[in-house]
């Protein structure tokens, strides 16, 4: 797979960075957001950063679905997986969020709930089949990449009558977290750190184009560039937007042009609206309520809908009390500002969903990252 | 009528294990005749006592064990079989000794299919053979259907250490040379390839094998070496954070200079891993005065089991214990154990 090293080439990094050390100016600040866990875990594992001036700062933004995902939805997946004939399916991650009292969907299992890990949506659609006597419910979460194939399930379900599948809903909406950063008082979008611009999403803008960004360059003034999950797709995007900063200029960039085009795959957008529609409002880790930011089932496909199947009652349960992952998604405080950070939280023993997922800025810097924190005086060469 | 024993012979082909062949009964004595001692076939074995008993050589010996629980039990290039043999020859070669006996205790599920225990045997018995080491013990249990995987097997070995040789995790030392002996993951990505839920096309074979006759060819090339381990499970990663550790040291090693197959390095992609966290059953990692690098590494590329054998880094003064990667790309980045099980990513 040669294609994979033309994108993690060193030659060709080290001359992105050295125009992008050529073309800052010396008298500002680049504060640049990247939306998606893609992209932290990328900027983490290739060492990104290190390549970058020190005029560039890099905030890690909400784009990782895992870490989003509040509370009260971990602990009703957990009240439904208790019901009695129910088969959880979700993704592995999900199975290690922490809720209150030390519950987790992990523990449910332990405890004797049947909580399974599958890989995608159409695994727990084949254990539907195969178990007719289970009520097998979806754990579904994610942004526009992950709905597409969720629409086709229910779809796929209801074709073939099969009653005992359902889908516990969690889907969001990449534009209204921009949105929400934008707006947030304390956010970096606020006077206090200005934000100059956003690394686009790679996956999510295949599905939607880049269209929906528009507006944050039209009405809100910021630059956005679209990029790869590639180290050199995001080292593109940077210089790109430290050029957009510097000529003053802000529009929707396309970096990733090998996958994205203006208005999105029009077939996957057909397939979501098919099924879904927003919701008035959802709660967001660390955003709160954000109106019209995700999307529930509608009304032609109730039967499949866990939702209206199971007792879902809205809960709002606090996050743990010292941990940060709320203003570290709003990218106003870093992962080593959490006093928890690699002392009673790390991947073995989380206590905020950043710490969860590989794409959480927490545990991307613990994975990656920690040795810079331990010794600040020690320079890469 | 003669007094045969066994008057029907084992049906290799249809048969079954059942509780009978774990409970110490004719059934069970039958089934170590017929399959186990005529796969394994060597003198002490067939003295048939319950213990072998061999002179002991001077010098410094070692001792290992290993249990085997592998799913799917056969898979490309190997089976739990070849591993159980190689995995424990390759725990005993890494403290530069010459592996000799090997013990292999079996538990095995009812209703498991003779024909594939028969082929598992084999592949244990050509594995052993090719090491030039002998199975000398066993013992056999089985238990109900529904309480094991089909087959656990484990192995315990015990091997001679030449004189002069004194090898350890904990003697890695600040400016050392770190050397890897072959690709990475192969192992990983040819078992996950198979798994239920997970089946993607790929051409990897695991790259199971016994070591001992590469180390014996370090060992004569640099006595002197001082760090050997083999990165099975948790990866290259695990590895050089265990002899980190153990020696008290921090590590850097260069991404560019790791070999990694592309089919390999695209699987993980695919499946969003990191090869350096992937388990291999074939490669091991050295540690040696970095004057001895050139020749270690020459004595590698010699054997065919480290032909792509490559200096990777160094051993570095590091109180906090760090191992860096120089990414491809130029940046800095830790190499650490993974959290948990190494599972494919989902967005
Ligand atoms: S380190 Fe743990 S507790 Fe602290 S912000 Fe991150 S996830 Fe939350």
């Amino acid at each position: 797979m040669k294609y994979i090293e033309e994108f993690r080439d060193g030659d060709l990094a080290r001359n992105l960075a050295r125009s992008i050390h050529a073309e800052v100016r010396p008298d500002r600040r680049y504060n640049l957001m990247e939306f998606c866990g893609g992209h932290t875990h990328a900027i983490a594992r290739f060492g990104v950063e290190d390549l970058l001036p020190a005029a560039v700062t890099m905030i890690h933004g909400p784009g990782c679905p895992v870490c989003v995902l509040p509370v009260g939805r971990i602990e009703n997946a957990i009240a439904i997986a208790r019901e009695p004939g129910v088969t959880l399916c979700t993704y592995a991650d999900l199975m290690r969020v922490p809720a209150a009292g030390g519950r987790s969907l992990l523990r449910a299992r332990a405890d004797g709930a049947d909580v399974r890990m599958v890989y995608s949506t159409m695994d727990a659609l084949r254990i539907a089949r195969d178990e007719p006597d289970r009520r097998v419910v979806f754990f579904a979460i994610g942004f526009e990449t992950t709905t597409p194939p969720t629409a086709l399930a229910l779809l796929q379900a209801a074709a073939a009558g099969l009653d005992n599948f359902s889908v516990f809903c969690n889907h969001v909406l990449t534009p209204a977290a921009m949105q929400a950063i934008l707006d947030s008082p304390d956010a970096p979008g606020a006077a206090a750190v200005p934000l100059d611009g956003f690394v686009g999403p790679a996956h999510v803008s295949t599905v939607i184009g880049s269209r929906p960004y528009e507006v944050f360059a039209t009405d809100h003034g910021k630059p956005v560039v679209i990029a790869g999950f590639e180290p050199l797709d995001v080292l593109q995007a940077v210089l790109m937007l430290v050029r957009q900063v510097n000529d003053g200029r802000h529009q929707v960039e396309n970096e990733y042009t090998r996958a994205v085009t203006r208005d999105g795959n029009a077939k996957a957008q057909a397939l979501m609206a098919q099924v879904f529609e927003p919701r008035p409002t959802f709660e967001w880790r660390g955003l709160g309520l954000v109106p019209h930011s995700a999307l529930r089932i509608r009304d032609a496909y109730s039967r499949w809908d866990a939702e209206r199947l199971f007792d879902v009652p809205p809960l709002a349960v606090p996050d743990h009390k010292a941990c940060q992952c709320g203003p570290i998604l709003r990218g106003v405080k870093r992962p080593a500002d959490c006093k928890l950070f690699g002392t009673a939280c790390t991947p073995e023993t989380p206590l905020g969903s950043c710490m969860v997922s590989s794409e959480g800025a927490c545990a991307a810097h613990w994975t990656y990252g920690r040795f810079r924190d331990a010794a600040p005086a020690r320079e890469s060469a | 009528m003669p007094n045969r024993p066994f008057p029907r012979k084992l049906d290799l082909t249809g048969g079954r294990v059942d509780m009978a062949h774990g409970a110490g009964g004719r059934a069970m004595a039958q089934l170590v005749e017929e399959l186990f001692i005529a796969a394994f076939d060597n003198d002490l074995l067939r003295q048939g006592n319950d213990q072998a008993a061999f002179d002991v050589p001077a010098g410094r010996m070692v001792m290992s064990t290993d249990s085997f629980v592998v799913s799917p039990l056969f898979f490309p290039g190997g089976d739990i079989g070849s591993m159980a043999v190689h995995g424990t020859v390759n725990d005993v070669a890494m403290s530069g000794a010459r592996p000799l006996y090997l013990s292999a205790g079996f538990v095995l599920e009812e209703g498991f299919p003779l024909a594939d225990l028969a082929r598992i045997i084999d592949s244990m018995a050509a594995a052993a053979r090719g090491a030039g080491v002998a199975v000398v013990t066993g013992d056999t249990k089985v238990v109900e259907r529904g309480k094991g995987d089909g087959v656990y097997i484990n192995t315990a070995g015990v091997g001679l250490v030449p004189e002069g040789v004194d090898i350890s995790g904990a003697h890695a030392r600040p400016g050392d040379a770190i050397l890897l002996s072959g690709t990475l993951g192969d192992h990983g990505v040819a078992v996950m390839s198979r798994r239920e839920n997970l089946t993607f096309d790929t051409d990897i074979l695991s790259d199971s094998a016994a070591l001992n006759h590469l180390v014996a060819a370090m060992v004569a090339a640099v006595p002197g070496i001082r760090v050997l381990r083999d990165p099975t499970r948790g990866g290259l990663a695990a590895t050089l954070n265990e002899i980190a550790r153990q020696s008290g040291v921090g590590m850097v090693v260069r991404e560019a200079a790791i070999p990694v197959r592309p089919a390999v390095r695209g699987a993980c992609e695919l499946l969003g891993l990191d090869p350096v966290n992937v388990a291999n059953e074939g490669k091991l990692v050295a540690v040696c005065d970095p004057a001895d690098a050139d020749r270690l590494l020459a004595a590698m590329r010699a054997d065919p089991l480290g032909r792509d054998a490559a200096v990777i880094g160094e051993v570095r003064a590091d109180d906090l214990g760090f191992v860096q990667m120089e990414t491809a790309l130029g940046g800095l980045r830790i190499i650490d154990w993974l959290a948990g099980e190494q599972l494919p990513r989902i967005c």
